[in-house]
């Protein structure tokens, strides 16, 4: 193990340092096919079943481009407020490692698609930063290793490792930010908000699932601080494998604090890649390599130019979709929201979730308290963002329409958002699986009722000498023999019939 | 301009991938020199106002649809791997890190 | 009764059609001369006897049957280059690293021979992984010239053409990225054509240099050549370089030109396809044809191309370029032959000397110049320069090709040499390919059919034709009505029987 790093208190490092973020975005297109062959863009199943020639990268096997990914990385450079190429190509990047089926990956070099744009992005206090884009360019995805034998399961120590090409060949587009500078004690939190705010656009945009937790948009976090006054960056480091925001705002924090006390001991700061340990929130330097690396770029000959026209890049303006932000002002207006409500709902990461359950069909009312109370405790009891919860504002809103019509109770309900949750399918089908329909059905609930009475005569000749009240037994006995599923009004009713009849 | 070392051969090899023996760098040394001497000539005639060319044909926007096509089975993918482990192609420790 | 060996397929095509004779015999003659004189020749590094006994069994059954013969080939054996990939033979290259691999699929051109109903007889000997211009690169032994067994056949497909010289085979596929289809086939007294780039999908083509390679036919006649065209060539989704455009009426043009009649036509001999280079006998030979094509009423004109002397050199530079990156593949991690995996050695150890192990001398030398040549620093001097070269040869065709409709050369230097002659000097070797790099890289088509014997040695040369892009059919116009006025040529060749190695 290496020796703990000497941190820097913040206030200090922000008082005689000036950090330069840039942040380098990879997200996985939610396409049906990757990029470059027709095999399905799937997650997880069973290791080597979504491969083909092409992917495998078996010798004459040849990509051809999917078209709906380079539209779909042309609407992100737009969103983006981006330029789009007029006429671009794809190179091949030259490495070895076994993840990678050609030992070449086919990206986007010097011909980015998209380039040249900018990210509003707001922190939590309403202040507005504007992020530069470098660029939004195409690319592909690696395999995945398992690496077997010795303590940890990671690549260190490992007695061999095995292969699954299933992930190689899924679209990828990479969004690069311009340097960010002038943030100063912020640059921790705006690191996070740009990467929220482009995980919400991209959401809206329906493009990726853009799941941190599983891989779909990973960032990595370009750090270095310069001395206040000073006018040339520093030099930096690149922090991989920060899989949540928070972590997000936690590596820049904590890069900035070690690399300030590197410098202020007169130590220089080396530039390298930087891995994120999630559970102590510090970074640990990566085995430097051998060599530099020299990935020999060159046009990609077996792919052929791609040259948009403008009529198409208007075509795929006009298919954005509202923007989380603009979104965020309509629904300010339509639901009546101060700046401050408008903003924990944004804080709570819940605004955009609310919105597409209400364009989905649900009340706003009903949408907000859903994801505001009950979705929120189990987000923070799962630890994961409220947007990461495996269900969709469709599925929400689904829900809501059940309970509206009566089909669900309220707790019912909660246990259908259960499972979902747990992964047993949409509303309906958990609805059908757990057979929780509420019992409308007077026949079978009346049965219940004349066993409950029956069980206990002494609360029946209660209720019949006038006190209604001690009906509440029976009502919760018919529950109990219902699991839950009937109506508690409607029992009320049916055996006060019942028994005053 | 070339004159190619035996050191640079070796690096060459490395990044090549290529476990070359003491006596083939010799070998390739001597030889790359020759042949780099005489491929330099384009030079002479690649002047800056000339577009290079990467593509014999001028096509451009080829795309496919995006939709599934069959791929291989697991079986047919690990058919030629020279060694196999549940579903996966099993390959020795990895000594780099991921990219 | 005739020797079905000898004649040309558009001959046995027609027989079989007939049911003059059936397809069996047809196949079953052509599998007994490779059992008599492949031991000598070593056309072939697999034979698969069984596979096309059952295609001319299925061809001979739908003609018994009354249906149409598959195509204008239907019955008619082949030899196909083993750099095509098919998923019941094995596909090696010639390289010791994919001896025994079985591809699980079919190359585009492998697959429309097979729905064309043409008999694959095996896999002929090459170059490894087309690198080369004897065929003695093979990493399973060099193949040999029929008209004189210590010569070589050229390459990198002189299996192929040595198969048609030979008498093994009526038809054989090559692959031509610097002249590997048409120098084949001028030293040994045959057809070939390489088509233009994107006129015959490069799906299943292992790749050697992906923006020069280009299958195609060989022949003993330019119709055969044209028919196999036919068959061959159209588009193909899965590349994406291939043409989305009618093929060019290759058929009709060699029957047009039968006739040999070639008033009208405009030919033009390049001026600096002469020199030190060149053998006596060969530009003799030239000489004769240029006379030939004056007298059957073309206009022969001179042209220069003075960029022409900067495509050897442009061709060393990006084939080797191209190569080191598709050849990365090669790795042993998913395919291929694998080395020291001890359980001691890395993942890149393993690599290091899988590849050191499986790859000849060749191959690493262009590996090695093809990563110097995209180095960082080396790039602009070398792969870039080469790129701006073939802008240049490119303008060159363009401007000859206002002024005359094909241009014709020497199809090499010289007659086949010695084998062992020009290993040691890979410089040498290269010069074989002086004529035909020019077509390779600015996408033209070209063709090489046969002029006769050179008067100093005896040995065949070629009389290489170019046409512009698309415009295939030119070169069998003119190939057709010269072929008809020299008259055959491979009837002169010497019995093979009865020689042993």
């Amino acid at each position: 193990m290496t020796a703990v790093a000497e941190l820097m208190d913040y206030a200090e490092v922000v008082e005689r340092f000036d950090p330069v973020l840039g942040l380098e975005v990879h997200v996985e297109l939610s396409t049906r096919t990757k990029m470059f062959c027709g095999c399905a863009n799937l997650f997880g199943g069973k290791p080597n079943t979504h491969v083909c020639p092409t992917c495998l990268g078996l010798p004459g096997a040849l990509p051809v481009m999917n078209g709906r990914a380079v539209e779909s990385a042309i609407r992100i450079g737009l969103a983006l407020n981006c330029e789009i190429a007029e006429w671009c190509r794809f190179a091949r990047k030259n490495y070895f490692y076994p993840d990678m089926p050609k030992n070449f990956q086919t990206s986007q070099y010097d011909e980015p698609i998209a380039f040249d744009g900018h990210l509003d992005v707001v922190l939590d206090d309403g202040e507005v930063v504007r992020v530069g884009i470098e660029r939004a360019h195409m690319e592909e995805d690696t395999g995945k290793s398992l690496h077997v034998g010795g303590a940890t399961g990671r690549i260190h120590g490992a007695e061999h490792s095995l292969l699954d090409y299933n992930r190689a060949g899924v679209p990828l587009i990479e969004i690069v930010t311009k340097p960010i500078t002038g943030t100063g004690e912020r640059a921790p939190e705006v690191a996070r908000a740009y990467v929220t705010a482009l995980r919400d656009l991209l959401r809206a945009m329906d493009v990726s699932d853009v799941r941190m937790d599983q891989g779909s948009l990973r960032c990595d976090a370009n750090v270095s601080l310069m001395r206040k006054g000073a006018s040339e960056f520093g030099t930096r480091t690149e922090t991989k494998n920060v899989n949540s925001l928070r972590s997000v705002e936690r590596a820049v924090r904590y890069e900035m604090t070690r690399q300030a006390a590197v410098l202020a001991g007169g130590g220089t700061v080396k530039q390298e890649t930087r891995h994120f340990q999630e559970a102590d929130g510090t970074t640990s330097s990566g085995r430097t390599k051998e060599t530099a690396e020299d990935y020999r770029y060159f046009p990609e000959p077996d792919l052929v130019p791609v040259a948009p026209s403008r009529e198409w890049v208007e075509q795929l303006r006009a298919t954005l979709p509202e923007l989380p932000w603009e979104r965020r002002k309509r629904i300010q207006q339509e639901w009546n929201l101060t700046d401050e409500e408008l903003r924990d709902l944004i804080n709570t990461g819940a605004a955009d979730l609310v919105a597409a359950t209400v364009d989905a069909g649900a009340e706003p009312g009903e949408a907000r308290s859903w994801w505001v109370q009950y979705l929120t405790q189990q987000a923070n009891a799962r630890e994961v963002e409220l947007a990461d919860l495996p269900i969709t504002p469709a599925q929400v809103a689904r829900v809501i329409e059940l309970v509206k019509s009566g089909e669900l109770t309220n707790k019912l309900a909660r246990e259908v958002v259960q499972g979902v949750l747990a992964g047993e399918g949409g509303p309906d089908e958990v609805v059908d699986r757990r057979g929780l329909k509420v019992v409308s059905d007077d026949s079978a609930l009346l049965a219940a009722v004349d066993e409950a009475l029956a069980a206990q005569p002494d609360v029946a000749e209660k209720i019949r000498g006038g006190k209604v009240q001690a009906a509440g037994a029976i009502v919760g006995a018919v529950m109990k023999a219902t699991k839950g599923q009937a109506d508690a009004k409607r029992v009320r009713e049916l055996i006060l019939e019942r028994v005053g009849g | 301009m070339p004159n190619i070392s035996r050191d640079e051969v070796a690096h060459l090899a490395k990044l090549a991938r290529l476990a070359v023996t003491e006596e083939e760098l010799d070998v390739f040394a001597g030889q790359l020199d020759q042949i780099l001497d005489a491929v330099a000539a384009v030079g002479e005639v690649a002047k800056d106002d000339i577009p290079p060319t990467s593509h014999a044909v001028p096509l451009t926007n080829v795309f496919r649809a995006d939709e599934v096509r069959p791929g291989l089975t697991q079986q047919q993918a690990l058919a030629g791997a020279p060694a196999a482990e549940e579903g996966r192609f099993r390959v020795p420790r990895i000594l780099g890190e991921e990219q | 009764m005739t020797d079905l060996t000898r004649l040309p397929a558009a001959e046995l095509a027609a027989k079989i059609h007939a049911r003059e004779v059936t397809a069996v015999e047809v196949t079953q003659a052509h599998l007994d001369r490779i059992a008599e004189v492949d031991g000598l020749v070593h056309a072939f590094l697999h034979v698969d006897a069984e596979g096309a006994l059952a295609t001319a069994r299925a061809v001979d059954a739908d003609l018994a049957e009354g249906r149409e013969p598959a195509s204008a080939l239907a019955g008619v054996p082949l030899a196909l280059k083993d750099v095509l990939t098919t998923k019941d033979m094995p596909t090696t290259c010639g390289s010791r690293t994919l001896e025994n691999w079985v591809p699980p699929y079919d190359a585009t051109v492998t697959r429309r021979l097979r729905r064309a109903g043409v008999v694959i007889l095996g896999k002929t000997n090459m170059d490894e992984f087309a690198m080369g211009s004897s065929t003695e690169n093979s990493a399973f032994g060099p193949t040999r010239n029929p008209w004189d067994p210590e010569r070589i056949p050229g390459g990198s497909g002189g299996g192929s053409s040595a198969s048609l010289a030979a008498f093994e085979a009526p038809l054989a596929i090559g692959t031509d990225t610097g002249g590997s289809i048409r120098q084949p086939g001028a030293v040994t007294g045959t057809v070939g054509v390489k088509p233009t780039y994107g006129g015959v999908s490069r799906y299943g083509l292992v790749a050697f240099s992906s923006s020069l390679d280009q299958a195609g036919p060989c022949a003993r006649t330019v119709l055969d050549a044209a028919l196999l065209h036919e068959v061959i060539a159209g588009h193909d989704p899965l590349d994406s370089t291939s043409i989305d455009a009618p093929v060019p009426p290759v058929v009709a043009a060699a029957r047009e030109g039968a006739s040999g009649d070639l008033s009208g036509v405009r030919v033009g001999y390049v001026r600096e396809f002469a020199g030190e280079h060149y053998q006596r006998g060969v530009l003799g030979s030239f000489e004769r044809a240029l006379g030939q094509l004056r007298e059957q009423g073309a206009e022969v004109v001179e042209v220069s191309c003075p960029n022409f002397a900067y495509a050897l050199p442009a061709y060393y530079l990006i084939a080797p370029s191209e190569c080191s990156s598709n050849l990365a593949r090669f790795d042993a991690m998913r395919y291929g032959l694998r080395v020291a995996d001890d359980g001691e050695h890395s993942a890149e150890e393993v690599m290091s000397a899988s590849r050191e192990a499986g790859f000849g001398p060749e191959v690493k030398r262009r590996i090695m110049l093809g990563t110097y040549a995209l180095s960082s620093g080396y790039y602009d001097a070398y792969y870039g320069s080469a790129q701006k070269v073939r802008t240049l040869i490119s303008r060159d065709f363009a401007a000859a090709f206002e002024r005359v409709d094909v241009l014709v050369s020497p199809t090499t230097p010289t007659t086949a040499f010695r084998i062992g002659e020009r290993v040691d000097d890979p410089l040498a070797m290269y010069y074989a390919d002086l004529c035909t790099i020019p077509a390779n890289l600015a996408g033209n088509a070209a063709m090489s059919v046969p002029s006769g014997l050179s008067d100093d040695d005896g040995l065949p040369v070629g009389l290489q034709i170019m046409a512009p892009a698309l415009a295939d059919e030119r070169l069998y116009r003119v190939g057709a009505a010269y072929e008809t006025v020299r008259g055959p040529l491979l009837d002169r060749v010497p019995e093979l029987k009865g020689v042993s190695v």
